[in-house]
C-alpha cells in the first residue's frame, strides 16, 4: 500500500493525467503536482502524482554509487574523492 | 523503468556489500517503518547481503497491519447497511476483524468493493445518486492527501452520498512510541514515501531528542544498503542526524501542496494502533467544516463485542520486540492463505515477507 512508483505522464487534461508505469497505464490526480508536463516522471501512489520526480538529484546518487564502485574495484589510482 | 533500473545493479549492491563489511566494526540494529521497505528488503534478499552484526528490524509502518480490529469490524458494519456500498484498497480485504474478514463478509452479503484510489470512489458516489458510498481512508502521510484532495472534490460538487471512514495514521508520533516503549535501536531506515509528503526534516526530533541515525531511503537494492552503510557512519562517528538517500524524490521541507491539502481537511487526533495501542495525536480526522462527510457521524451501526483470543504475537512483530519466526502461529496456523493476523495478510506485512521469502531460513 506504500507502494509508489515512478510514472511517466502521456497526457493532461485538467487536473488529471494519465501515465505510464512500465507501459501499464494509469489514471493520476495532479493537483498535489506544480507545473508538470507531458513526458515529465511523477512518483504515483493510490491514484495520484505525490511528487514529480527529480532528474538532477537521481544522478547526483547515480554518480556517488559509481564513485564507492571505483573505489573499492579501483586500486589501479582511479581518481576518487 | 526509468528511476528504478539504475538502482538495480549488481556492481553497486556487490560494491555497497563490502564497504558495508568494512565499516560494521560493532553490532548494529536499524528498523526500517515503511511496509514498502519491509516489502523490498525481503524481495531483494538485503539481510543476506549484510554481516551478521548488522540487524534490520520491522516496524509499525505497514498501514493495513495497524488499523484495529474494529476498525475493520466497523467498514463490515457500514456494508451490511441496505443503501451503502464501502469503496476500500484490495489490501484490506482479508484482513481479521472480530468476526469477519472484509472479503469474508462480502460472501455474506456486504457490499465492499476494492478501487485504487479515492478518485475511484467518488467516481462511483457520482455514477449512481442514490447509493451511499463509504471510502475507507487508510493510510499514512503519503495516502491522506489524496483522500483529502477527494473530499474537498466532493464538497465543492455538493455531494451528499459520500463520506470517508478515516484510519489515516502519521508516522512519526508511532515512531516516537516505539522508541519511548523501549525498544531498542541505533537508527532507522526512514520511510521514503512518507517523507515525500512531509519532507525529511518531520525526523529532525529523532536524532535531536533520542540521539539516533536516521536516513530517508529509497526502495531499490542501491538505495536500501546505501542507506544501510550511511546508518552505520553516522553510528560509528557519533553524528545523528536526518540524512536523505532518496533525493531524487525527497526534499527537506516535503510537498508544501499535499501538506496544505492535509491540513485544510483533516486534524491530528488520538487513535488506536493494533500492537502499539493508544498513541496521542497520531491518527487523522476531518476538520468540523469537512464533518458531513464523516461516515462515523453520518451512521449508527452495532459492533461485535467479542474479543478473538489467539495466540498471535503482532503487536510484538509491529514494535520490533520479536521476528515472525518467534510466532508459535507462523507457517503452521498462519500463512498467507489462511492468515491469523494482520502482519501475514499484508504484502508489506513482516511476517508475509519472511513467509514469502526467508521462509527455509
Amino acid at each position: 500500500m506504500c507502494l509508489s512508483l515512478p510514472a511517466r505522464i502521456i497526457s493532461i487534461e485538467g487536473d488529471m493525467g494519465q501515465v505510464s508505469v512500465g507501459g501499464v497505464i494509469f489514471q493520476a490526480g495532479l493537483q498535489m503536482v506544480e507545473g508538470v508536463r507531458v513526458g515529465d516522471y511523477v512518483l504515483l501512489h493510490a491514484g495520484f502524482a505525490i511528487e514529480k520526480m527529480k532528474e538532477e538529484e537521481a544522478m547526483e546518487t547515480l554518480r556517488l554509487l559509481k564513485e564507492m564502485e571505483d573505489a573499492i574495484n579501483g586500486s589501479d589510482g582511479d581518481e576518487v574523492c | 523503468m526509468k528511476f528504478v533500473d539504475e538502482f538495480r545493479q549488481r556492481s553497486q549492491t556487490e560494491s555497497l556489500a563490502r564497504l558495508i563489511a568494512e565499516a560494521a566494526t560493532r553490532d548494529y540494529t536499524f528498523m526500517e517503518v515503511c511496509g514498502g521497505h519491509t516489502s523490498a528488503i525481503h524481495r531483494f534478499g538485503i539481510p543476506s547481503l549484510l554481516p551478521d552484526r548488522v540487524r534490520l528490524l520491522s516496524g509499525p509502518g505497514c498501514p493495513v497491519c495497524v488499523t484495529s480490529a474494529d476498525y475493520i469490524d466497523r467498514l463490515i458494519a457500514l456494508a451490511s447497511l441496505r443503501d451503502v456500498t464501502v469503496a476500500l484498497f484490495g489490501d484490506l480485504m482479508r484482513v481479521p476483524g472480530t468476526l469477519l474478514s472484509p472479503a469474508a463478509a462480502v460472501a455474506e452479503g456486504a457490499d465492499l468493493r476494492v478501487v485504487l484510489s479515492a478518485h475511484e470512489a467518488l467516481q462511483m458516489a457520482r455514477s449512481d445518486p442514490r447509493r451511499k458510498i463509504v471510502f475507507s481512508g487508510v493510510g499514512f502521510e503519503t495516502t491522506a492527501p489524496g483522500t483529502a484532495v477527494t473530499v474537498m472534490q466532493a464538497d465543492s460538487e455538493g455531494r451528499d452520498n459520500f463520506y470517508v471512514l478515516s484510519a489515516h495514521k502519521l508516522m512519526p508520533p508511532a515512531m516516537e512510541a516505539i522508541l519511548k516503549d523501549g525498544t531498542r535501536i541505533d537508527g532507522f531506515i526512514c520511510p521514503g514515501h512518507v517523507a515525500v509528503i512531509t519532507g525529511a526534516s518531520a525526523f529532525d526530533f529523532i536524532p535531536e531528542r533520542y540521539g539516533l541515525a536516521c536516513v530517508v531511503t529509497g526502495f531499490e537494492p542501491a538505495d536500501l544498503l546505501m542507506s544501510v552503510l550511511m546508518l552505520i557512519r553516522q553510528v560509528n562517528s557519533s553524528s545523528p542526524s536526518v540524512e536523505t538517500e532518496y533525493s531524487r524524490a525527497v526534499s527537506r521541507e516535503g510537498n508544501q501542496r499535499a501538506q496544505a491539502y492535509l491540513t485544510e481537511v483533516f486534524e491530528p487526533c488520538d487513535v488506536q494502533w493494533r500492537g502499539l495501542g493508544h498513541i496521542a495525536l497520531s491518527g487523522l480526522r476531518l476538520r468540523d467544516r469537512y464533518r458531513r462527510f464523516d461516515a462515523g457521524a453520518a451512521f449508527t451501526v452495532s459492533l461485535p463485542e467479542s474479543i478473538r483470543a489467539s495466540a498471535c504475537i503482532c503487536g510484538e512483530i509491529l514494535r520490533g520486540v520479536r521476528t515472525p519466526p518467534e510466532c508459535a502461529l507462523y507457517a503452521s496456523q498462519c500463512t498467507p492463505e489462511h492468515p491469523e493476523g494482520a502482519c501475514m495478510v499484508s504484502e508489506e506485512g513482516a511476517c508475509n515477507s519472511w513467509f514469502k521469502y526467508r521462509h527455509d531460513e
